[in-house]
Parts: structure tokens; C-alpha cells; sequence
């Protein structure tokens, strides 16, 4: 299986882009054959994940496997590196099969305009962007993956977004949703992404004080890091502030956040559901490929603010969910809740941290996803998302209903089921900081964190509660409701079986990852 | 005086076009006067084929003639290349354009050529004759290419404005160039080269920099010398303001190149500090007034002078330093940014012209829900202004690249600086160029807008050729950037050697 050793990962990164320009080599009106082949290339996408899942070599997760390195700008010494290691290796299989179920769910779910060759071909970009940013080793090959993912999802939130008008008191005016928050999404993330650029530079300006030649090789970099060669000095406080910026908005932090609730909320369903499951992923992800490794002092440095940003994230994602009346926009704000778990992990720069913001991620993918495809499905049936309306969903729509309370409880934590481990292990990992870390400070976090997850439990309760109980309205009465279709059943079963198989038998992350990020912890903080 | 006329055989090709032009202008009916522009377009192809051979020939590396003054190398090569097929383009764009208007069509190709001629000087010349020279076969021609339109108030306008501008800017730097003359002693750029260093001190020697560069500045339409390109570039026809922003404007960079590079190495602390200020200018206040346009053509005016300023912003980092590697560095940065820039601001003005012939106006809003109608010119769209916002993977992203990697290497506080305030104005320009995106492909088509009575089709098949080109490139460059970047480093070897 040498072929696959060396050309698995691009086949992954690459087959998805391929399947987009074959798309427009049929014809428009083909939508069945368009489809399928959308579903083929995702499907055996997801496939190939799967096998290097398989072929994975779990003894040594702290390695690089599946390893490549080709020439690609020599001018500026940049390579085509790619390789997967125990960090990422979770979040590839995550998202390639989360663009299947994204295809999936598509079949016969569609906004308007229709037009279903566009939209297929954009989710396949996308998915480009995506594995591909999981297994780049080369900063500016991960630049251009970081990146590729913003036009696609510019488009598909401004051409298929939510049309409804809303008045934004900051601007003064009233605007279209999908446009508005289209554009926003994009300058949020270029703001950030450009400064992420400068800290890349530098860091490459750096690299070739201690090797001679100018790098932008990620391990090469993590091997001088951990020697702490970039120091703790005002360039490592720029560099990481650059890269901060980049990265925080992309997951986004509070106060970096204000571009995911619009953009969530206005996007379609399988846009929020890729949005929320993998994007927000790339962010805090890489922290941990990037950041950590690379400046470690730094880190160090950084985490008592990094930490305090995470507990605002979670309290104020909270609090904000409690006032929500749109479903979609209560999810949307969730996540920031959710995100602020996987932050505070990171922030106690941990063995256990790192792994509970890891399996935090995998977690937050599946239920979020999930829980937006119900949103999506729920619109799609009482075409309305208002929280006041709904009611007695679990009478109207059984199904619905019943994997609506399960998702919702696997988002607030319930032990058991997925959602349970990041929210306990970042905890955890708050009580015990990395050494040199104020005790006291990461223990209030702590105590803040533990009282988010009441909140959570607070607000998915009181939704549930509204949604799903009770008796219907009388609006509704007379209305015949089509429960879960088949294609909703395809796309939603696997996400449900992994939540409770994580949540039963988390090692099937953490296997991957412990090594690793043990391995992380340890070079970068030495012990 | 021998000449290498195989050297010389390009700008030969290109000479001998134009009297073939004005001749069939003179014996052809004009019915069929658009046989000036078969010629027009097959000799600048033609042109090429020197040029090849010139590259790729056995013969030597550089071919100096006159006394240095002339010289065919690498750079020169390379960036007549960019300035043929440039050209080309342009003139595939206005082959349908011109014939709408049905008049003066030899005349318009004769002054075409002339311009490009002009350019194809401007890339061999090494003293400041010559390079006078060939800036001026570059804007003559212009000034009447701009007032086209005879019968358009707005034309004219534009065509006055930029003459009379740019006999100003052309005294001015011909004033400068005097000054360099009479203190120097030599033309030619080695010369100067050479006395440079012992006129540091002269308060007159710091001025006629000065006014040299404030020359370039107008040529260049760096702020606050751009003051006419936003009315002239309206009211030109569309693909003469192509040509305007690209050609004319590439050629005015070459000049500042072989200027600052080759002339005045030395001199670097009168230089650096005004190209850091014309630059941060340029972006800054070219971003934000692109900002509030509502034509498409106006707002390519501010938008071409802000990516003037990024390509200013090397230079401000090979005035901070000494190291070879660095000036290569930022020389690099600047070739590269100019030919990216060539192409995705030409297929821009192609989606601009195409999109003009099918909605019958230039206003951004008239073209809502574009990708109803013309899907194609939907995407090409999308692709040319995404690329000069700098969205990977499209090519204008490797340069900005290459411009941030030359203006951080230094890692002074003045250049780190202008890097910040460029990664700013990165992230404006997306404002604007999305907005042409977003008005395409997700608002809806104005009501009760006749599309039949201006239903043209879109594309005739030379701009679809010239569109066809330009996405190849953009596409091509943006993700296998590697291919240019070794012939830009190589350039750039040429041009600092010396250094």
C-alpha cells in the first residue's frame, strides 16, 4: 500500500476540488447525475479518511505519518508538506464525514435559488479547504487552505443565505441578512487572517537566524520552538498577537465573535452545519498545530488572557442563548459557549487541556451539526424558527422531537453522551494548570466554567421545554407534519451513533490524540 | 554605430505594424477598415515570435548597443513580454468596443501600437534620454486615445484633463531629469550611478530626485498625483482606460525600477522615505474613496491607484537596506506585482466591457443578479475582483505575498509599519471588490429592467479570447505560483546587479 502512504492524504484534499470542476462538465439540467457524483467524490472522500483512520499507526501519534513533501515555491523555500499526526487526525475523519452527511442532507433539501450544481460545487470547494488545512505542514500551504474556504462560504451564505431584513442599530440601517452577514463573515476572518500572514512572515524571517535558510516548515519551526528558540521577547508577543488575531476570530473568541451569530443564523443548513461543525475548528486548531509549538513562552504568557477570554466566551455565549427567540440564533450562540471549553482547555497548556479541547471539537462538530440540520429540517417544515411559536414539536413530529432532546442533552453535557467529555476534561485541566500558571486564577476560571455549564443545561432546557413540549399552537392544528425522511435519517443516524459511541467509549479520540498532545506538552513546556 | 537587429527585431515588428495600419487605413473603403485590426492584432502577435527566439536563443545573455543606452536582458525581455501580450489583450478587447463606434477605427490601432511601441522602448532603455523618449511614445498616443469619443462631453473632458496633466508632470520630470543631467554629468543611468554618491549633500541634487519621482508619481497615478485618473478613466473608452491602468501605468513602474535600481542605488535615504509615503497614501486614500463609488469604471480608478501603492511598498523596503538579497528581494516583489496585477486588472476591464455590452450600463447596481442572465460572465467576474482582493487561490494572492515577504524581511520599525498599514488596506479593498461579487450573485434582478433592447451577447469572440487568456493566467499563477516566481527572482538579479 505504498501509493497510499504517499498519496492518500492528497487524494483527500484533492478529489473534492476535482469533483467540482467535474461538476460543471455536465449539464445543468442533470440534477440526479450531479448528485450522485457529488456524493461519490465525498463518499469516497470520507472513505479515504476513514482508511488512513485505519492505517493510522496509533503507537506513535506524536509523529507525522502519512508524510509527503514536494517542492512547490522554491523562491521562498515554501513545500507542499502534508501529514497527519494524532492532533488531526480526528478532525480530518470529522470533516470529511461530515461533508458526506452535508451532501446527504442536500438531496432533497434545497434553498432557493436552486440552482444545485453551484451549490454542490461550493460544498465541495469547501471541503478542499478544510482537509486540506488539517494536514498542511507548510504555513503558507496552510494560508492558502485557511483561506480557500472563505469564498465558498461567502457565496453560499449570500446566494442561498436567509433572506429576512433586520435592523442593525450599529450601522443604523436595515439589511438584507445573507448579504449583510455574508460580508462580514468574509472581513472577519480576512482582518484576521492578514496578521496571521505578517506573523507567518516573520516567523520565516526568524527561522533562518538559527538554520541558515528561511523556513516555513511547521515542523521544523515546533523543533526550534521547543528550544525556545523565538524566545519571549517583544518579537514572540507581536508574533503571537498576529497569529492570535488570525486564529481567535476563526473560532471565534469573545470579543472576536460577532460575525457567527449573523452568519450562522443566515446561512443555509448545510452552510451553518459546515460552519459550525469544521470551520470554527481551523481556528482552534491551530493553536494547537501552530501556536503552542511554535512560541511556547509565549503561550505560557498568553494563557492566563487566553483563559479569561474563554470563561467570557462561555458565560456570555450562556447568558446570550437565555434572551435568544430564533432557534437557529440560539444554536449559533451556543457555540460560542461551546468554543469557550475547547479554549480553556488550550489555555491550561496541558496534556489534559489539549485533549478535552480535541475531543471538545470532535464533540461540538457532531452535536452542533446536528443540531443545526434539525433547525434546518424544523424551518423547513413550520418555515418559521421563532421560538414562541413552536411548541409540542415531540407530538406533532415524534421523531423530531426525540432526537431533538437527545441532542440537546448531548450539547449540555449530559455524562454518557459525547458533549460530556470536553466540558469535564477542560475543568479538569483548569484545576491543574501547567505549572507556573496562577493556581488560583485557572480555579476561578474553573468555578466560572462549571457554573456556563449550569447556564447550558439552563437555556437547552428551557428551549426544549418550549419547542418540543407542551401542546401544539393553535396555528399548527389541521397541519399534517412529514416526521424525519429518509435522507434526514442517512444524514443524521451516523452523527448519532458517534455522539453516543464517544460518549460511551471516548478513546475512540482519545486514542488518537493522548499520545500527542502528551507528546505537545512536553516539548513545548518540557515535562 | 552597429545595431543588433535581432535584438531590436521586436520593437522592429511593432514599427513596421503601424505603417502597415496607416496604410491600409488610407487605401481601405471603410467598410472594411476593420481590416486595420486583423493587422493590428497579427503583427503584435508577430512581435512575440522575437522575442521568443531573443529568450531562448543561443545567442548572449544581455545585448547592449549605443553606448549602454539601449539593452536587451532578462528584465527587458520579460517585461516587453508582459507589454506585448498586455497589448494584445487590450486590443482583442477593443475590437468589438471600436467597432460600435464605427469611426476612425485605423487611427484608433495606429495609436495604439505607437503606445505600445513606446512601452517596449521604456523596458530597454538605461538612460534618461531614452527612457524620456519612450515614456512619451507611451502617453502622446493616449492623450488622444482618451478624447475618443468625440461627440462625449465626458470624453473630452477626460482627454484635457489628462493632457494637460500630463505635460505638467512631464515638465516637472523633465525638469528633475535636467537637474540629474547638468549635476551628474551622464545620461545614462551607469553614470549616475557612479557620481551619485558624492552629491548626497546637494540641496539641488535632492530636489531633482524629487521632482523625478514626482514625475513617476503622476505617470503612476500615486496619490496625491492621481487626481486625474478617476475622470479620465470614466470618460476614456473602456479599453483604452484598460490600457491606461495597465500598460501606461506598468510602464510608468518600469521607469521608477530602472530609476531607483539602476540610477540611484545609492541615494536610497531621498528615495525610501517618499515612496513610503506615496505608497501608504496610495492605498490608503485609493481604498477608501473606492469605497463610495457606484460606477464600476470609477471605481477600477481608485481601486488601480491602491494596488499602486502595494506595488510601491517594495521599494520602501530596498531603501532600508543594504543586503543585495533584500533589494533583489523587493525588486522581485514589484516585477511580480506589476505583470499579476496586468492581468487581473485587464480581465476585470473585460468583464467590465462585456457586462457593459449586455446591461448597457457601467453603474454596479444595474448589474444585480448578473449570473441570471450570464452565468459565464457571472464567474469570470467574480474571479478577476476576488483576485485583486487577494484571495487565494486565485494569483493576486501570491502577489500581495511577495510584497508583504519583501517589506517585512528588513524588519525595521518604518517597514514593519507599512506592512501593518498594508495588511489594513488588504482587508478595505475586499469591501468594494466583494461588492461586485455580491451585486452579480446574490441581489436580484432590478425590476422592470428591458434587457432585450441591449441583449447583445456578452462576449463577441476575441474578448472572450482576451478574458479566456487573462483567467488561464490568474488561476494558473494563483496556484503554481513557483513557475513565475524563479524567472521573477532571476529578474530581479538583473536588475540590481550592480547594486
Amino acid at each position: 500500500m505504498a501509493w497510499f502512504e504517499s498519496a492518500g492524504l492528497s487524494l483527500i484534499v484533492f478529489l473534492p476540488a476535482a469533483g467540482a470542476l467535474a461538476l460543471f462538465a455536465l449539464p445543468k439540467a442533470r440534477e440526479d447525475a450531479q448528485k450522485w457524483l457529488a456524493l461519490l467524490t465525498t463518499g469516497l472522500t470520507a472513505v479515504l479518511a476513514v482508511a488512513v483512520a485505519a492505517n493510522f499507526n496509533y503507537g506513535s501519534s506524536e509523529k507525522f505519518q502519512f508524510e509527503v513533501s514536494e517542492s512547490w515555491i522554491p523562491a521562498i523555500g515554501a513545500r507542499y508538506h502534508i501529514g497527519i499526526d494524532g492532533i488531526s487526525l480526528p478532525l480530518l475523519v470529522l470533516s470529511a464525514v461530515v461533508t458526506v452527511l452535508a451532501v446527504i442532507y442536500s438531496w432533497d433539501h434545497w434553498e432557493e435559488p436552486r440552482n444545485v450544481r453551484g451549490f454542490l460545487a461550493l460544498i465541495l470547494l469547501l471541503a478542499t479547504g478544510m482537509n486540506g488545512t488539517f494536514v498542511a505542514l507548510d504555513l503558507v500551504l496552510f494560508f492558502i487552505f485557511f483561506e480557500l474556504v472563505l469564498l465558498p462560504m461567502y457565496f453560499m451564505i449570500g446566494i442561498w443565505g436567509d433572506s429576512a431584513k433586520r435592523r442593525i442599530p450599529v450601522l443604523g440601517r436595515t439589511v438584507t441578512m445573507r448579504l449583510y452577514a455574508a460580508i462580514k463573515f468574509f472581513l472577519f476572518t480576512l482582518f484576521g487572517s492578514a496578521f496571521m500572514l505578517l506573523g507567518f512572515l516573520a516567523l520565516y524571517f526568524r527561522s533562518g537566524d538559527f538554520l541558515g535558510n528561511n523556513t516555513f516548515d511547521i515542523p521544523t519551526l515546533i523543533a526550534l520552538g521547543s528550544q525556545n528558540a523565538f524566545g519571549s521577547g517583544t518579537f514572540a508577543f507581536l508574533v503571537f498577537g498576529a497569529m492570535f488575531l488570525g486564529f481567535a476570530v476563526k473560532v471565534p473568541m469573545w470579543p472576536f465573535h460577532t460575525w457567527l451569530p449573523d452568519a450562522h443564523t443566515a446561512a443555509p443548513t448545510v452552510g451553518s452545519v459546515l460552519l459550525a461543525a469544521i470551520l470554527l475548528k481551523l481556528g482552534s486548531y491551530a493553536f494547537l498545530r501552530i501556536s503552542i509549538p511554535i512560541l511556547p513562552d509565549m503561550a505560557r504568557e498568553w494563557a492566563p488572557f487566553i483563559g479569561l477570554l474563554a470563561v467570557i466566551g462561555i458565560i456570555y455565549g450562556s447568558l446570550a442563548c437565555l434572551a435568544q427567540t430564533d432557534v437557529k440564533r440560539l444554536i449559533a450562540f451556543s457555540s460560542v459557549g461551546h468554543m469557550g471549553f475547547v479554549m480553556l482547555g488550550i489555555a491550561t497548556m496541558t496534556d489534559v487541556g489539549f485533549n478535552a479541547s480535541l475531543i471538545g471539537m470532535v464533540a461540538h462538530g457532531l452535536i452542533t451539526g446536528l443540531l443545526f440540520f434539525l433547525a434546518g429540517s424544523m424551518h423547513h417544515r413550520y418555515h418559521t424558527r421563532e421560538i414562541a411559536r413552536l411548541g409540542g414539536n415531540q407530538k406533532l413530529m415524534p421523531w423530531m422531537g426525540g432526537i431533538l432532546a437527545f441532542t440537546a442533552m448531548a450539547s449540555l453535557g449530559l455524562p454518557g453522551l459525547a458533549g460530556f467529555w470536553g466540558e469535564f476534561m477542560s475543568l479538569l485541566g483548569a484545576y491543574r494548570p501547567l505549572a507556573g500558571l496562577s493556581l488560583s486564577q485557572f480555579q476561578t476560571y474553573m468555578v466560572i466554567g462549571a457554573i456556563g455549564t449550569v447556564l447550558t443545561a439552563g437555556y437547552m432546557l428551557w428551549m426544549l421545554q418550549r419547542v418540543n413540549l407542551g401542546e401544539p399552537k393553535a396555528e399548527w392544528s389541521g397541519h399534517e407534519f412529514n416526521d424525519v425522511g429518509t435522507t434526514e435519517w442517512l444524514a443524521w443516524a451516523p452523527l448519532i451513533v458517534a455522539i453516543v459511541a464517544i460518549g460511551v467509549y471516548p478513546r475512540i479520540v482519545l486514542g488518537a490524540t493522548t499520545d500527542a498532545v502528551v507528546n505537545l506538552a512536553r516539548t513545548a513546556f518540557g515535562g | 554605430m552597429d545595431l543588433d537587429y535581432h535584438a531590436l527585431a521586436p520593437e522592429l515588428v511593432v514599427a513596421a505594424t503601424i505603417l502597415v495600419v496607416l496604410g491600409l487605413d488610407v487605401v481601405l473603403p471603410r467598410p472594411r477598415k476593420y481590416w486595420t485590426a486583423f493587422a493590428g492584432v497579427l503583427g503584435l502577435a508577430l512581435a512575440a515570435v522575437p522575442l521568443l527566439t531573443l529568450a531562448f536563443g543561443d545567442g548572449p545573455e544581455t545585448r547592449s548597443m549605443l553606448g549602454g543606452a539601449y539593452v536587451v536582458d532578462g528584465f527587458a525581455l520579460v517585461l516587453k513580454a508582459v507589454f506585448i501580450v498586455g497589448g494584445y489583450l487590450v486590443l482583442l478587447m477593443s475590437v468589438s468596443f471600436i467597432e460600435s463606434d464605427r469611426y476612425y477605427q485605423g487611427e484608433y490601432y495606429l495609436l495604439m501600437l505607437t503606445s505600445i511601441l513606446g512601452s517596449l522602448v521604456m523596458a530597454s532603455s538605461r538612460d534618461l534620454i531614452t527612457l524620456f523618449v519612450g515614456l512619451e511614445l507611451v502617453t502622446g498616443p493616449l492623450f488622444l486615445l482618451a478624447g475618443w469619443r468625440k461627440g462625449d462631453a465626458k470624453s473630452n473632458e477626460a482627454s484635457l484633463k489628462f493632457f494637460i496633466l500630463g505635460v505638467l508632470s512631464t515638465a516637472i520630470l523633465l525638469y528633475g531629469m535636467s537637474f540629474l543631467y547638468g549635476l551628474t554629468g551622464s545620461v545614462t543611468f551607469e553614470g549616475i550611478r557612479e557620481a551619485a554618491p558624492d552629491l548626497l549633500d546637494s540641496g539641488a541634487f535632492r530636489l531633482a530626485v524629487l521632482f523625478t519621482l514626482v514625475g513617476f508619481g503622476f505617470k503612476v497615478t500615486a496619490v496625491p498625483f492621481h487626481f486625474w485618473a478617476p475622470d479620465t478613466y470614466e470618460g476614456a473608452p473602456t479599453p483604452v482606460t484598460a490600457y491606461l491602468s495597465v500598460g501606461s501605468k506598468a510602464a510608468g513602474f518600469v521607469g521608477l525600477l530602472l530609476l531607483c535600481y539602476k540610477a540611484l542605488p545609492s541615494v536610497t535615504e531621498i528615495w525610501g522615505p517618499a515612496l513610503w509615503v506615496l505608497a501608504a497614501l496610495s492605498m490608503t486614500l485609493g481604498n477608501l474613496t473606492a469605497l463610495r463609488q457606484d460606477n464600476v469604471v470609477r471605481m477600477l480608478a481608485y481601486s488601480s491607484i491602491a494596488q499602486g501603492g502595494f506595488i510601491l511598498v517594495p521599494f520602501a523596503a530596498a531603501a532600508v537596506s543594504s543586503d543585495a538579497a533584500v533589494i533583489q528581494e523587493a525588486a522581485s516583489a514589484t516585477i511580480v506585482y506589476v505583470i499579476i496585477y496586468a492581468f487581473m486588472n485587464l480581465g476585470a476591464f473585460g468583464v467590465v466591457i462585456a457586462g457593459a455590452r449586455r446591461t448597457g450600463s457601467t453603474m454596479i447596481d444595474d448589474w444585480a443578479g448578473m449570473w441570471r442572465y450570464a452565468p459565464r460572465l457571472a464567474v469570470l467576474g467574480a474571479m478577476f475582483f476576488f483576485s485583486l482582493a487577494g484571495i487565494p487561490p486565485l494569483a493576486g494572492w501570491y502577489a500581495k505575498f511577495a510584497m508583504f515577504l519583501s517589506i517585512l524581511r528588513p524588519g525595521n520599525a518604518w517597514t514593519t509599519a507599512l506592512a501593518v498599514i498594508a495588511a489594513v488596506n488588504a482587508v478595505i479593498a475586499l469591501v468594494y471588490y466583494a461588492r461586485i461579487g455580491k451585486t452579480m450573485w446574490m441581489d436580484h434582478v432590478p425590476e422592470g429592467a428591458d434587457r432585450s433592447a441591449v441583449a447583445t451577447r456578452p462576449l463577441t469572440g476575441s474578448l472572450a479570447l482576451a478574458l479566456g487568456i487573462s483567467a488561464l493566467f490568474v488561476v494558473v499563477a494563483g496556484i503554481l505560483p513557483f513557475e513565475f516566481a524563479g524567472v521573477f527572482a532571476d529578474l530581479a538579479k538583473v536588475v540590481t546587479t550592480g547594486i
